[in-house]
């Protein structure tokens, strides 16, 4: 298998290597070589690694994806679908299936000392930068996926926040997925220099019901001081396949809030790895919605390598039918990062007798004066909620929907913006049974 | 309005009430008082139609109706309403969501149509300044975060709002203060109608110095053992329930 597989992405990689974003960059040629070979020495990851054990993924070894023609245009992708998706005032790259839409995208002026751009024209216009950092964040990694990604990326966002600049809107990455057995490999790369501040909004979505793989891979440098707020929407095709991983290196006293709202695709891996400078925080949140057969994994690993840190963690999971979700949360408390303040928790709801979820809780403290609590529940809901929902004229069904809606609309109320938050109610409400929920009455 | 006759009542093969029969009249306030583990409660979850309960003997009729055959909700829809003694907390849903839909569920049943946004809203600002509740509240999520006060005033706040026909009130003098029984007392003492009932559960006396009961029934060990006016609230103020339960036998 792995044969065959490497086969096809070795061809396709011969295929595009003169058309890939940075091919004039011998370091860039280097690092998608090595990768490269890296990929096929070990090709998708296997449940035998035990951080993939709960989450297999040969159907996507079994599918053989490919990149489409860079110069598609956009055309049959309809406005109106992106705009139900963009976010008000945000700053708006387009993606569709891996490469920029210059026609979809909604553009804003920015100041000289702030670069949004796509990955292509960074690696034009920004070369030096994006060489001192591309695979920074990653020293820890090492995943088929992400080698995968760095030999193939088609394209993807460059940004850079000068120091103590704040970008007063949000950027938004916007991919939508179209072909039939697309691939889509896109490469983010944010960095907020000393006390920058932005807020990146990453969002997923399709425009045909097809069947595709996303693999993306997000780098993340916070430094000193400044501040991240980064959302993921994930509403993948329910045909689709979903590996994003964010990988965020915080400098001392930086900040990274990351909320993550997982509602689509068939099988879902996102992955967020974070490495705590001293005195750093990190919040992550996340809601993970799965029905039908859908798998929906979560691996988040926060590794406090300084003292004086905090991080807050909390996963919502709701799962329906035979859907089966994954909670990995990894926390690594270093010799030296005493005085780490750690939270973490996860809750799940399952609607369903055959529903699964396997959430796994790891603290790893190798430092003596630390504060660390977690927690993990699983349940149905409650029956004291339903009844007192009933009591008040709601029907049974209708109080059940409206108390699984409340389950994940606890975190989505979290959202400070306030488009952004009734984007992803929208979805929230698309992907559970409305009958109980009356978007108006909101 | 309600008529209960020889109820019986079981949890997990153990019997709470053992014969409880009752007559409320349109416009009564009933008190019904007890010390704790009489079955107080049991009877308020029964009458609500919460699950748990086997009935093994009696029947309640409520406006001609066999209460006991109805759902919960067809219950709330036809009037009654509990005001619980432990309201429950539901993140992620706020106040208004649940006064508008558990609303439009009644107005539905009873053939109304939805009401309009506007007119929703400042009737039910309307009531909030009957409980003396901020308006804030109303967009905050049900209970949560709120003070044990706070949490009786928004079941009162609801009851305001849904305007049923036999209230419910669960201990809703428990666990608050002097200041904040006023407040609720207050509230309920507004809505009283002649065509609307009220049962009063509680432990203690000093609810009705503020609300005066038609009729004071004294519960204890699953039994009605003495039924008075108010002037039965007072005495077993000063004797506490042991007297009664000795003078009684039971």
């Amino acid at each position: 298998m792995v044969a065959k597989i490497n086969t096809h992405y070795l061809k396709e990689y011969d295929l595009r290597r003169n058309f890939l974003p940075g091919n004039s960059h011998a370091w860039l040629r280097e690092l998608r070589e090595a990768a490269l070979e890296n990929f096929s020495n070990t090709g998708f990851p296997s449940p035998r690694d035990e951080e993939w054990k709960y989450t297999n993924v040969s159907s996507i070894e079994r599918k053989l994806f490919s990149a489409v023609q860079r110069d598609r245009d956009p055309a049959g992708i309809d406005p109106a679908l992106i705009n139900d998706y963009a976010i008000d005032n945000a700053l708006v790259l387009v993606f569709v299936d891996g490469f920029y839409s210059d026609e979809l995208s909604i553009l804003r002026e920015l100041p000289s000392d702030i670069i949004v751009a796509s990955m292509v024209d960074a690696l034009d216009q920004h070369a030096e930068k994006i060489e001192a950092c591309l695979g920074s964040a990653l020293k820890n990694e090492s995943n088929g996926f992400i080698n995968f990604n760095s030999a193939l990326f088609s394209d993807g966002v460059f940004v850079c926040i000068s120091a103590e600049k704040k970008l007063e809107f949000p950027v938004q990455l916007l991919f939508v997925a179209r072909d039939q057995d697309a691939l889509s490999t896109t490469r983010n790369l944010v960095i907020a220099e000393q006390g920058a501040q932005c807020e990146i909004v990453e969002t997923y979505i399709s425009a045909d019901d097809s069947g595709y793989l996303t693999a993306s891979v997000s780098e993340v440098l916070v430094a000193e001081n400044a501040c991240v707020n980064w959302t993921k929407v994930q509403c993948e095709s329910s045909k689709g396949f979903h590996f994003g991983g964010l990988y965020v290196n915080q400098q001392a006293y930086a900040q990274f809030k990351h909320s993550s709202f997982s509602f689509g695709g068939l099988l879902v891996r996102n992955e967020v790895h974070a490495e705590l400078g001293n005195a750093s925080e990190c919040t992550l949140d996340g809601v993970f919605i799965g029905a039908g057969r859908q798998h929906v994994d979560n691996h988040t690993r926060i590794c406090h390598a300084r003292p004086n840190a905090i991080s807050r963690e909390f996963y919502k999971g709701i799962l329906d039918q035979r859907a089966r979700g994954v909670f990995q949360g990894r926390i690594i408390v270093a010799k030296d990062a005493q005085k780490t303040d750690s939270e973490m928790n996860n809750r799940n709801l399952l609607l369903s007798e055959n529903a699964e979820i396997d959430t796994k809780p790891q603290l790893e403290i190798y430092a003596d004066d630390v504060k660390c609590a977690h927690g993990v529940t699983v349940g149905r809901l409650a029956d004291e909620s339903v009844f007192y929902l009933q009591s008040r004229g709601i029907e049974e069904s209708a109080a059940r929907d409206m108390l699984t809606f409340a389950f994940a609309n606890e975190m989505v109320e979290k959202i400070t913006n306030n488009n952004l938050r009734g984007v992803v109610q929208t979805e929230l409400l698309n992907c559970l049974p409305q009958s109980g929920v009356k978007k108006e009455w909101l | 309005m309600l008529s209960i006759e020889n109820l019986h009542v079981s949890v997990e093969g153990k019997e709470i009430l053992k014969g409880i029969s009752l007559e409320i009249k349109p416009g009564e306030v009933h008190a019904i008082m007890g010390p704790n583990g009489s079955g107080k409660s049991t009877l308020s979850h029964v009458l609500a139609g919460r699950d748990g309960y086997q009935v093994t003997a009696g029947k309640v009729s409520y406006k001609e109706q066999d209460l006991l055959e109805m759902l919960p909700e067809v219950r709330a829809r036809e009037g009654v309403f509990l005001a619980f003694q432990y309201p429950v907390e539901i993140p992620g849903v706020s106040n208004i969501y649940l006064l508008k839909a558990a609303l439009n569920s009644i107005r539905k049943h009873q053939g109304l149509d939805e009401l309009d946004a506007m007119d929703f809203l400042s009737m039910v600002k309307s009531k909030t300044k009957m409980v003396a509740m901020d308006e804030q509240f109303l967009y905050r999520a049900v209970n949560e975060g709120f003070s044990g006060g706070e949490k009786k005033r928004n079941e009162i706040l609801q009851m305001a709002v849904l305007e049923p026909s036999l209230a419910i009130l669960d201990e809703t003098d428990s666990g608050l203060d002097i200041d904040a029984l006023k407040i609720v007392s207050d509230g309920i003492n507004a809505l009283r109608r002649d065509t609307r009932s009220f049962i009063l559960i509680t432990h203690y006396q000093r609810l009705l110095d503020y609300i005066k009961p038609d009729h004071v029934h004294v519960l204890a060990n699953g039994r009605i053992i003495k039924s008075g006016d108010a002037d039965l609230a007072l005495e077993l103020e000063d004797k506490g329930y042991g007297w009664i339960e000795q003078a009684v036998g039971a």
